[in-house]
């Protein structure tokens, strides 16, 4: 809250009394309704609408857990879910540590170029992720591909079905994530990292701790509510992915990199089973929330997220 | 001495790690763009070379002949730049109130918007691709521009921004008899040029490269951006790479030419969302 004593003579003075009640509102009018028009109302569409039985075909009807419970019993559903799950989870785990690594090496203003190091790090989240899966797709072709082709010239043997085997294609889908989104959160560790006073690193320099323990005693707690942001970005950006596969691997082979997004547009755009597919959808929010407070309880006694 | 020996040790080790790691980073993008000038009979004959042996511009001439491209490009130049004014005025008018004025519920407001940011599109693409059709919004250009216009993001960064902005010099204002609306235009904006310039960079990229937007509310082919048709010529049966490579190479090179344009400010607008959180 700002300090009280000025503000109030003024306002009591000006006749811009009214103007300054109003001028704020006016100020967030159009935010709000944009807001409202396409986030908060659709929400809320969206809620009732996992309760129907809806299509646009289809005359909309109220079937109340009807769409929940077919849902627990929709393997391929259940497979994206846990194809998402699986995928989020180990996509933030690594993003997070790789982008950590990055800041620490990059934040110790010791060597030259730096700057240059960062910039070329982040060059990757310049792209969209439609042009990131066609280039890797370009790259890990099982016939064509240049790594197959240095492979197999080095071997002399096959190449490896990167994106034709389920596991594989699932372990690419999320190197390739890391690899695309690392430099992003690289930032945003070197900010956290150089809000950190030297002079505690100097007392610890000279109380003679070890670079492992330094890191460990100051600098990770120090950097916590870093950490924090940076896992509730990375966990709510990998729950939406979707581009990536929809070049990579169109969510092949079979359904083995196919996530919840995908199968939610296609039931919904193109089986028209819209409330079925928004039933989906709660569950995907479901998920996301749930994650996005266990971090904030687990990792933010004391972050602040405002 | 010994100290300023290991400090050299260890610059050079992670020099070494960092050099790899630069490689890895770029050879993707890098591999793309050089295979885009290889002629077609080049780009898979083994062996392969990293440049091109002869270098061409008839994927480009293909590419850019074929059907819509120029269309797509510019619906995309479209959208990216309207999309942008739009989201920085309205974010920016967003901010300053929620940083410099106190009303009920301000706070509350502000809780909300930025709590939207686990409501992605992703979450209710269905019932926004039902909102848009009752507004008359599909297949229209202005339901990819006016929509995604007002993000948390852009509100938390102008807020956070505004709310360093000093109070005293508002206030003298308005004791000169300014009114709000002047305050803002002549001396709020000037002020907030960086935070306008970090908004214009990040919300042309992400309008840029905007692919689910596109993919729910266009599907009339003459509407279409670059992200989708680059989608679309992916899903084709036999993809015809050199003309593909040439399109992406395209569509990159906008953002890139931004962000070498503007680089201290990519820097800023994401440091100044992890500083306070």
């Amino acid at each position: 809250m700002k300090a009280k004593k000025d503000g109030s003579d003024v306002r009591i003075r000006t006749k811009g009394n009214f103007n300054q009640t109003l001028a704020p509102m006016l100020f967030l009018l159009p935010n709000m309704i944009i807001f409202l028009l396409f986030i908060i109302i659709p929400l809320f569409q969206g809620l009732r609408m996992a309760f129907m039985d809806w299509g646009i075909f289809v005359e909309p009807q109220f079937i109340g857990l009807e769409n929940f419970k077919d849902l627990f019993h929709d393997e391929v559903f259940l497979i994206t879910v846990k194809n998402t799950i699986v995928y989020s989870f180990l996509t933030v785990v690594l993003l997070t540590v790789v982008s950590l690594c990055l800041a620490l090496m990059l934040s110790r203003n010791s060597m030259k170029g730096e700057r240059v190091f960062r910039a070329v790090f982040y060059i990757p989240s310049l792209l969209s992720m439609i042009a990131v899966g066609i280039a890797w797709r370009f790259i890990l072709g099982d016939e064509l591909g240049i790594i197959n082709y240095v492979i197999r010239s080095i071997t002399g043997g096959p190449g490896v079905q990167w994106l034709t085997n389920g596991t594989l294609a699932m372990m690419c889908v999320i190197i390739v994530s890391v690899w695309a989104s690392s430099g992003y959160y690289m930032i945003m560790f070197i900010s956290g990292l150089q809000a950190i006073p030297g002079e505690l690193y100097e007392a610890a320099r000279i109380d003679g701790s070890s670079a492992w323990s330094t890191f460990w005693r100051i600098t990770l707690p120090l950097l916590k509510s870093t950490v924090l942001v940076v896992l509730v970005l990375a966990t709510i950006a990998s729950f939406k992915a979707y581009e990536l596969i929809v070049t990579m691997t169109k969510g092949g082979p079979g359904y083995a990199t196919k996530f919840i997004v995908q199968q939610v547009y296609q039931v919904a755009f193109q089986e028209d089973r819209m409330g079925y597919a928004s039933a989906m959808s709660m569950i995907l929010m479901l998920i996301i929330g749930i994650f996005t407070l266990v971090q904030f309880k687990v990792a933010g006694k004391d972050g602040q997220y405002d | 001495m010994t100290n300023v020996n290991s400090r050299k040790v260890t610059n050079n080790i992670f020099l070494v790690i960092l050099i790899v790691l630069a490689v890895l980073s770029l050879f993707p993008v890098l591999w793309v763009a050089l295979s885009s000038f290889k002629p077609q009979s080049e780009l898979f004959r083994v062996p392969m070379t990293f440049l091109p042996e002869r270098w061409t511009l008839e994927n480009y001439a293909s590419a850019v002949s074929q059907g819509n491209f120029v269309r797509y490009f510019l619906n995309t130049v479209f959208v990216a730049c309207t999309s942008t004014v739009l989201s920085v005025l309205v974010n920016i008018m967003a901010g300053y109130a929620l940083a410099k004025y106190i009303f009920p519920g301000r706070n509350i407001i502000f809780g909300i918007m930025i709590a939207t940011l686990m409501v992605p599109l992703q979450v209710i693409m269905i019932p926004i691709f039902i909102q848009l059709r009752n507004l008359g919004l599909l297949n229209n250009l202005w339901g990819i521009i006016i929509p995604p216009a007002a993000t948390p993001t852009g509100i938390f960064l102008a807020r956070q921004y505004m709310v360093n902005l000093s109070n005293s010099m508002i206030e003298s204002a308005r004791i000169d008899g300014a009114k709000e609306l002047r305050i803002f235009v002549q001396l709020i904006l000037p002020l907030s040029q960086p935070i306008i310039a970090t908004i214009t960079i990040f919300s042309f990229m992400w309008r840029w490269n905007d692919y689910l937007w596109p993919l729910i509310v266009i599907t009339d082919n003459d509407l279409m951006t670059m992200q989708q048709a680059l989608a679309n010529f992916v899903g084709q049966l036999q993809i015809n790479w050199s003309n593909l490579l040439a399109m992406t190479t395209i569509s990159i090179i906008p953002v890139m030419v931004v962000f070498f344009a503007f680089q201290r400010f990519f820097m800023t607008g994401i440091t100044a969302g992890s500083v306070k959180g």
